[in-house]
């Protein structure tokens, strides 16, 4: 019976080790030292959303500075448990890494605790506005309202029922300031047009949000956008329905649906990335918050070439993204 | 209020939980099978997470929807032969195996998408088929015979399954082996065997409830596509008391409840969203505390069964 049981417990261990989050390197052995980057993310480098935009730029980052040789990079995905997040922050500073990422708003007590315990490490998080004092912690996030008022403009000026459905997880960070923005885009177009809201309360649950954007398509939205990993159901929902259009955030998310996504607001963090290294070289370990604009660059509207945009309509996107640059148009977090 | 509700939004609610309602009624039915011979698998969310990959994976690649579906049956039944060699056969705390085979689930499902798929892709999957003269009914022709057939299996199963359980033998041997193992045992039914039979019938229906998922209602896959599923599945059982139709019921009151929410959503009801979304579990609670049935479970959920004990 004894050995019956200690089989069993190896047994499970090995399971629950073997579903840990997993870690992956992606360096070079070389014999100049290279920049070390870890980062820690809630979901998967593949969500075509929130991790994937960051992971996106770090390999953009590698790519730019040549390679595996220059800059290596870790990363810890599906952390979405917070203590094993911390776990795994905690684990990336004592192997010496130089920068440090927890990117998700989740993580910012974890960041706030291990920061003071290794002073020469770089430690960033987001999205959050918050760098707690500490020397060694940036903290960055995205004006997604910006790129959520252009896609408004567009969905405003492309539905043919006039109503148009938003499918956000939860209404806090940039799931919810996206979806503020792209309401006042929505108005600039047309005051009177209705947007349908829902939100799932979670930022995983595929199948609700799938469903929430059928419940949208029944009521007759036309056009639908929304934030989250899981809005690869809604984007799956409205590609079936064939005729209904996608705003996408955060990724470029026209390969899931070259034929209905219009265009993506984009996050680029390779900017702050890299001024996260230079003044590396300056012996700077943070204390800056770092925010991702349409003017610096940082938020990018990616329109899906596939779709066959009018080219009004894309005029009066870009007049948005010019007035939102010089300032002309403000949106509202 | 009366304003609101019109017939077109009651029919947009009651088609939303039919097929919200689709993944738990293949899993609890499951579960209920399993547990009604004593063995308590809680590792239906990690079946249905690795049946989905299957079946998706296979779809994906041969283009036949047919064969994606065994793919997740038959994920379901290798998952399920793994759970009873862990519970029944090496008599391993059933608890803990099964959140042991729910954490295997997840992690395998997430590095073969991880692997072989790479990227969130999607599948045309089953669509709705129309039963002519049924579908043609006012209000529920459109509600209940407009669905997919994976959809259609899963409320069939709800009489299939009460009828293997209350009027068949094996029904009986079941949960003869759920109760009382020593006697069942006395009288040359192999309690080993009754519950390997449970644990794979079971773990192949949560199989098929990843890939009704996977195939029928959100035709993608990615990393922890359930959320969480198997594991109000599992709540489910108890909340129907072990039989087939409390199942159902509770299935459709929690999907009935969450359909509902996102169409007040929709429709701009003033309600807010975190109330909204607390709504089913809410009232799942509610009900549960206060229809607790004298319903016992099987008596011998939970325990191995050793011969010659007691």
């Amino acid at each position: 019976m004894k050995i019956r049981m200690l089989f069993v417990l190896v047994m499970v261990l090995a399971l629950l080790a073997a579903c840990g989050g997993t870690a992956t390197t992606t360096g070079g052995q070389s014999s100049a030292k290279p920049l070390r980057i870890a980062v820690v993310m809630p979901s998967a480098t593949t969500d075509l959303a929130f991790s994937q935009s960051m992971w996106s730029a770090l390999k953009a980052v590698q790519a730019e500075l040549g390679g595996e040789s220059a800059l290596e990079l870790q990363y810890s995905e599906n952390m979405f448990k917070v203590p094993d997040a911390a776990a795994a922050l905690r684990d990336y500073a004592s192997k010496g890494f130089d920068i440090v990422i927890g990117h998700g708003s989740q993580y910012g007590s974890s960041i706030q605790e291990i920061a003071p315990d290794f002073p020469k490490t770089t430690f960033a998080w987001g999205t959050d506005v918050n760098t707690f004092g500490l020397p060694n912690v940036y903290a960055y996030t995205a004006a997604a309202q910006e790129g959520g008022y252009v896609n408004g403009v567009l969905a405003a000026r492309l539905t043919k029922s006039k109503l148009i459905g938003v499918t956000g997880p939860v209404e806090v960070g940039d799931a919810k300031t996206y979806i503020d923005g792209f309401v006042q885009g929505v108005a600039s177009v047309d005051p009177g047009m209705r947007v349908g809201k829902t939100w799932t309360g979670s930022f995983s649950d595929v199948a609700l949000m799938t469903e929430a954007a059928k419940t949208h398509i029944a009521a007759g939205a036309d056009a639908l956008t929304g934030s989250s990993q899981s809005v690869v159901g809604s984007i799956g929902a409205a590609k079936e329905k064939g005729d209904v259009l996608w705003f996408g955030t955060q990724s470029d998310q026209a390969s899931l649906a070259p034929n209905i996504v219009v265009a993506s607001q984009v996050y680029d963090w390779s900017s702050i990335l890299k001024q996260m290294i230079e003044n590396r070289k300056n012996v700077q370990h943070g204390g800056d918050t770092f925010v991702l604009q349409l003017k610096n660059g940082g938020l990018k509207i990616a329109f899906n070439r596939t779709y066959p945009l009018p080219d009004d309509v894309k005029k009066a996107a870009e007049a948005a993204i010019e007035g939102i640059k010089n300032g002309s148009i403000v949106v509202e977090p | 209020m009366s304003e609101i509700i019109t017939s077109a939004v009651l029919i947009g609610i009651l088609t939303s939980a039919i097929r919200l309602a689709t993944p738990y009624l293949y899993a609890a039915i499951g579960e209920a099978i399993s547990e009604i011979s004593g063995v308590v698998n809680l590792g239906v969310d990690g079946i249905m997470l690795l049946s989905a990959y299957g079946a998706f994976f296979v779809a994906l690649n041969t283009g036949n929807l047919w064969l994606g579906l065994l793919t997740g049956a038959l994920v379901g039944v290798a998952m399920g032969l793994l759970m009873a060699f862990i519970s029944v056969t090496l008599k391993a705390e059933q608890g803990i195996s099964g959140i042991g085979l729910y954490m295997f689930g997840l992690g395998l499902s997430s590095l073969l998408f991880k692997t072989t798929i790479g990227t969130v892709k999607t599948v045309v999957g089953f669509q709705p088929v129309r039963i002519p003269l049924l579908s043609d009914l006012p209000f529920l022709g459109e509600v209940l015979f407009d669905q997919s057939l994976p959809v259609y299996s899963a409320f069939l199963l709800v009489p299939l399954a009460w009828f293997i359980l209350e009027k068949t033998t094996w029904g009986l041997r079941l949960k003869a082996v759920g109760q009382t193992p020593a006697a069942a045992d006395s009288l040359g039914v192999s309690v080993d065997r009754v519950r390997y039979l449970a644990v794979c019938v079971g773990s192949m229906l949560a199989g098929l409830a990843g890939a009704s998922l996977s195939l029928a209602l959100v035709n993608l896959f990615q990393e922890n596509l359930t959320a969480g599923q198997g594991f109000i599945a599992v709540a489910l059982v108890y909340f129907g008391g072990w039989r087939p139709l409390g199942i159902l019921l509770g299935a459709l009151l929690f999907s009935t409840v969450n359909a509902f929410q996102l169409w007040m959503q929709v429709l701009g009801v003033a309600i807010p969203s975190d109330v909204a979304v607390m709504l089913p579990y809410l009232l799942t609670i509610v009900v549960l505390a206060f229809t607790v049935s004298r319903v016992r479970g099987p008596a011998a959920l939970n325990k191995p069964f050793e011969r010659g004990e007691h």
